[in-house]
């Protein structure tokens, strides 16, 4: 039962309205086969349905088959590449792979576009503007050590970064190779501390709640802090965050240096969390950046029943952007459905943690 | 509902995720216990030192005395857990219900710690060879034929990763705190009742709080208890003993292969050792390290095993609370099961026989699923050759397999023993079995292998594991 005021019932309808208009734009054009995606002009021959006909609203994509990863895996990756945009200078970001072929994403610019409206949520005090950024997280192919980069340079920061390949984390962990794994996490440690050595003037960090915590206990081990080293605003992600740690955090490793939990992945782009803190347990409650990516709680069995508030279910993600769009895709995460409120007036989830029926084959490494 | 909390440094942490412990049997909620992180570990093992320290301030003697104390307190008290108190009759039940034990057996092993706490100072005059325990505090010092002695505390606080299934393992950490060491503990999922009376009745004994910390929580806690303490011990299966063989750091109790061989000498009078040959079997349902998995004779074997499973055979689940109740309940789904399923599976080779099914009754069967939980029977195996892959397996429940293996290959095919039981009056046999290496205890003549001596080692020297002798010479 919901409780929300009719201000906020307003800015829903809104919201809802906004992004039944941006399904039927993005629908179009990636169905146009003037401008459509290669791979979606050739799905359409198999639907019994004209999506640039039927699409109307957000609820209608409920017609789509639910996306199938696999569909992502191997070439040739420009069957993703609207024809509007195959002149344009491509990327390709790739998700998994520790063992097989990887999930690919080809992206222009949206990476951009998702970071630059993340950074519109950062407070300016504890991420200032020109500061300069540490990125102590994944290298190689990976959306977000671009992306991480981009932001820092959009808020006129200059962003340093280290070698930290996360496939071989992933295979330390699988083969119980338990030094090597704390060897390895030394050593991008170790990049981290030298980095923080050589007179950058680093502000702002990045990084996963694994390697926050490898680090800040470095520091502490050093005679330092996160704070003392002179971090005053840290952006985490890339894997599950629990309540308790982020208290963990606050409590005992930042000394008052902000941190801002987000989710996301190469698939959707980045879903920033309400402000996280004591006032509410610590509950970390995600919004995508609607209307260009969609987060629903769905029942696990049928992958598309949405769940009551405060239900648990599977993640379900949404991308739906000129460059890309997944309608519907399940995530290998679950959590619970949480209301609207002013900020995002629409659904978001808490407690997203590894989906249970796959969490005895995932692993999770250091992002 | 008790709700219980982290213990850092003796101070209570009330944690956002909490782990609910429930009734094996009846799936009756009956506390939630606060989960530890492994990163609040590793923090919290930086202050380590202090709880060595502060134990350094007390003579050893004086904590001796606290741990003769906290066993009274331990055993009888109403004492402080958590959101509130904890009797000893509640702590029997709760134990009981969490970790599918009967209740006389968690009782028993109450009175099993008891017993090594009042003898506290028998035991580590046993475990030191009679070293004055203030050389081990002070790190040297002169024995009285004027020897000059130095030890080394290698961590000032041991670790311990424990089970869940088993509340009898606890008498092997009490000797640490009157040797100013601390204590950090991960207790079992299922069985975090242990850990912190014990706790309490330290403290109240006027133990400092800041020498033991307490952290439940998942594996990547007991790996974090491993990373930061210098020195563990950590109860698990065969993995984990390969796992962390040869590692110094880690002490590692597995599984124990514990065995009854009988003499060539004594075999034909085998009637007169039934007693102590179901008892090593049956004793705390089966589910020690020093439990007889193995029974091994040159001949009659087949009478052997058939007398034993004419005893075992009937013994059927109970209800926890039955004084005669002598079967464990198995607490995690579809593990009894596979047990059953992997004896079946080798029960096919030849040469391997389940004595004991004609005895348990109509069905015959050994797996006796429940609705939230499974007990396994009683299995006596008769193996006509140490090859038999039954001849040498463990599991958590009165099993054993009777050998048949001649008396000259026995020492060489035994394998891995924890406890060996040498009925045998030969002179040669005994000697060898003392030089055998792959026996840990070695007990001569008729003695339970569940019959454990507490002045003795187990599975390595505490002492030896904790601190290490080293050169001194002062100018």
């Amino acid at each position: 039962m919901s409780n929300l005021s009719t201000e906020i019932e307003e800015k829903i309808a809104r919201a809802k309205e906004a992004l039944d208009a941006h399904v039927r734009e993005i629908v179009e054009w990636h169905f146009d086969p003037e401008t459509g995606t290669p791979f979606w002009l050739d799905f359409r021959e198999k639907l019994d349905f004209d999506p640039r006909k039927d699409i109307h609203t957000f609820q209608d994509l409920q017609r789509f088959p639910i996306f199938e990863d696999e569909w992502l895996r191997g070439g040739p990756v420009r069957r993703w590449v609207p024809k509007a945009y195959q002149d344009r200078p491509i990327y390709v970001f790739e998700t998994g792979g520790t063992t097989g072929i990887p999930k690919s994403r080809v992206a222009i610019d949206d990476f951009r576009i998702d970071y630059e409206l993340f950074s519109e949520t950062l407070p300016e005090e504890h991420f200032p503007k020109g500061a300069n950024w540490l990125m102590l997280g994944p290298s190689g192919p990976r959306r977000l050590r671009l992306a991480v980069e981009h932001l820092a340079q959009y808020r006129g920061g200059i962003c340093f970064g280290l070698d930290l390949d996360p496939r071989w984390v992933v295979k330390l962990i699988n083969k119980g190779w338990t030094e090597h794994l704390e060897a390895y996490k030394s050593h991008v440690i170790d990049q981290a501390m030298t980095l923080l050595s050589a007179g950058h003037d680093l502000k702002v960090l990045f990084t996963t709640p694994k390697l926050l915590e490898a680090f800040a206990l470095r520091l502490e081990d050093e005679g330092s802090s996160v704070k003392e080293a002179g971090f005053t605003g840290i952006f985490s992600g890339g894997t599950e965050f629990t309540p308790q740690w982020t208290r963990f955090a606050v409590e005992e490793l930042l000394d008052g240096v902000y941190i801002t939990p987000t989710y996301g992945n190469t698939l959707m782009g980045l879903a920033a969390s309400k402000p996280v803190g004591p006032h509410d347990g610590y509950k970390i409650t995600y919004y995508a950046p609607q209307p260009r990516a969609v987060i629903e709680v769905v029942d696990p069995d049928d992958g598309r029943t949405v769940v009551g508030y405060g239900e648990s279910g599977r993640v379900r993600l949404t991308t739906l952007t000129k460059e890309f769009l997944v309608p519907g895709f399940l995530e290998r995460d679950e959590g619970e459905r949480e209301e609207p409120y002013e900020t995002y007036p629409w659904d978001g989830v808490s407690g997203v943690r590894p989906f249970q029926k796959l969490a005895s084959t995932t692993t999770v490494g250091v992002y | 509902m008790i709700d219980i909390p982290v213990l850092r440094w003796g101070k209570p942490y009330d944690s956002l995720e909490k782990d609910t412990v429930v009734h094996f049997d009846t799936g009756e909620e009956l506390a939630t216990v606060s989960l530890a992180g492994g990163g609040l570990i590793e923090r919290d093992m930086r202050k380590a030192q202090r709880a060595r320290d502060v134990l350094r301030e007390i003579p050893p003697r004086d904590l001796v005395a606290m741990v003769k104390k906290a066993a009274d307190l331990y055993m009888k008290e109403e004492l402080p857990l958590g959101n509130g108190t904890q009797g000893p009759d509640d702590f029997v039940k709760y134990q009981s219900a969490t970790t599918g034990l009967p209740e006389h057996m968690c009782r028993a092993n109450m009175e099993k710690n008891h017993f090594v706490l009042t003898r506290m100072d028998e035991v580590l005059d046993a475990l030191t060879r009679g070293l004055d325990l203030s050389i081990l505090s002070a790190g040297y010092g002169v024995e009285e034929r004027g020897v000059t002695l130095s030890y080394q505390a290698q961590s000032p606080v041991l670790g311990l990763v424990l089970p869940s299934n088993s509340p009898g393992v606890h008498t092997l950490w009490m000797p640490v705190i009157p040797l100013q060491i601390g204590l950090v503990f991960k207790p079992g999922p299922q069985e975090p009742w242990t850990p912190y009376r014990m706790a309490e009745a330290f403290f109240q004994a006027g133990v400092p709080r800041e020498t033991i910390s307490i952290y439940p929580g998942l594996g990547d806690i007991g790996a974090a208890v491993l990373k930061s303490c210098n020195r563990s011990m950590i109860f698990g299966g065969q993995a984990t003993v390969e796992r962390y063989k040869g590692d110094p750091r880690v002490q590692v109790h597995g599984p124990g292969f514990s065995k009854i061989l009988l003499g060539d000498d004594v075999v034909d009078d085998w009637e007169s050792y039934l007693d102590v040959m179901v008892d090593s079997v049956l004793v705390n349902s089966g589910r020690s390290c020093i439990s007889c998995s193995g029974i091994w004779a040159s001949r009659h074997t087949k009478e052997i095993a058939k007398a034993i499973a004419e005893r075992l055979g009937p013994v059927a689940p109970l209800s926890p609370e039955d004084p005669e109740s002598a079967l464990a309940a198995f607490t995690v789904p579809g593990v009894a099961e596979a047990i059953s399923n992997e004896i079946d599976q080798h029960l096919e080779e030849a040469g391997s026989e389940d004595v004991t099914r004609k005895y348990r009754g109509e069905d015959e069967a050994r797996l006796v699923p429940r609705e939230r939980c499974d007990y396994l029977r009683p299995t006596v195996i008769h193996c006509e050759s140490p090859d038999n892959w039954l001849a040498n397996q463990e599991y958590m429940f009165p099993f054993v397999s009777v050998v048949n293996c001649p008396q000259e290959k026995m020492i060489a095919t035994i394998g891995s023993t924890l406890v060996g039981s040498a009925i045998t009056s030969d002179e040669d046999f005994r000697s060898k079995l003392r030089d055998a290496i792959h026996i840990d205890r070695l007990n001569v003549g008729p003695v339970p292998t569940i019959r454990l001596n507490w002045l003795q080692p187990h599975e390595g020297n505490i002492i030896d594991f904790l601190f290490r002798a080293r050169a001194y010479q002062e100018a």
